[in-house]
């Protein structure tokens, strides 16, 4: 006997997470992020002091803003479904997608930043505060994720990983000035320090513009797409469990 | 170009991590949107 499931009874297409705007994000996204391969690695000027260890930076700097972007989105989705009327799961799956995003670019941030390291100070790792903040960051993001994957229903998910999501995001700004707050091996913020004095110039400042521009183009492009997917998932949990209702339903009909 | 192994290490990294965190993302979208019905994708 087959039991029709509401997957199979309803017009499905394969189009998958893409629409008309997330193509052109996506191309605009592809476009920027060659243009910053070619700025950052042939046509900006090699530093007067790091030489050409400089153009890691272009992407060191960008990956961090991503994952900065990533969390402060995470906690503002994760406010929307703890505190809005509606406590809506949708503002959930926007704050997972967005911390999966996060953790990837941290990740970027931390290897870039070994090698960045390795040529200018001689060695991948130090426990210094900047170093050890942004690690204990990343672990806090990665726990994040594991909160997510727990047992139980998708409000309690929603609910657990909401708090999570707001504690976590009050290691930003400690990670942000952890440069300021404590000695540190670290360079002080390149652009925007508390100063807010612009410490860069002309095609080096253009380049790292680039990379931010096309690092948060991809940012918009991965959210939309990952929020799309995680919303499939919870469907297709939905769906499978509707269908194995049916099934222990018709066997109960038949025994009798 | 000096510490030219770190350098392109680094973007071969950061570019490499991109391309297939976004395959990955678009694939698995694809496989889902298979057994979901279009009324349910409210971005359709």
């Amino acid at each position: 006997m087959t039991i029709d499931t509401p997957a199979s009874t309803t017009a499905s297409s394969v189009r998958g997470t893409s629409t008309p705007a997330t193509r052109v994000l996506g191309v605009l996204s592809i476009a920027m992020t060659l243009w910053l391969g070619v700025f950052g690695l042939l046509l900006s000027p090699a530093d007067r002091d790091q030489g050409d260890a400089v153009r890691i930076m272009y992407v060191h700097v960008p990956s961090v803003w991503l994952a900065y972007l990533a969390f402060i989105v995470t906690a503002f989705a994760s406010a929307v479904h703890l505190f809005g009327r509606r406590h809506s799961l949708q503002a959930d799956r926007v704050a997972g997608a967005s911390a999966e995003i996060g953790v990837v670019f941290m990740a970027v941030t931390l290897v870039t930043g070994m090698l960045w390291g390795r040529i200018t100070w001689g060695v991948y790792w130090q426990w210094d505060a900047r170093l050890t903040t942004t690690a204990l960051l990343f672990i806090s993001y990665v726990g994040y994720l594991a909160v997510r994957g727990l047992e139980g229903s998708r409000e309690q998910r929603a609910r657990r990983s909401a708090i999570v999501g707001l504690l976590a995001v009050l290691e930003v700004p400690l990670v942000h000035w952890s440069v300021k707050l404590w000695r540190s091996l670290h360079q002080e913020a390149t652009v925007l320090g508390t100063d807010l004095d612009v410490s860069l110039d002309g095609l080096m400042l253009f380049s790292l513009f680039v990379g931010v521009v096309a690092f948060t183009l991809l940012f918009l492009w991965l959210l939309l797409h990952r929020s799309r997917m995680l919303t499939m998932i919870d469907l297709s949990a939905e769906s499978g469990l509707d269908t194995a209702l049916a099934q222990r339903r018709a066997e109960g009909g038949a025994s009798v | 170009m000096t510490n030219a192994g770190f350098i392109l290490g680094s973007y071969a990294l950061t570019f490499g991590s991109i391309v297939i965190f976004a395959w990955r993302t678009v694939k698995v979208g694809k496989r889902l949107s298979a057994d979901i019905s279009d009324e349910d994708k409210p971005w359709l």
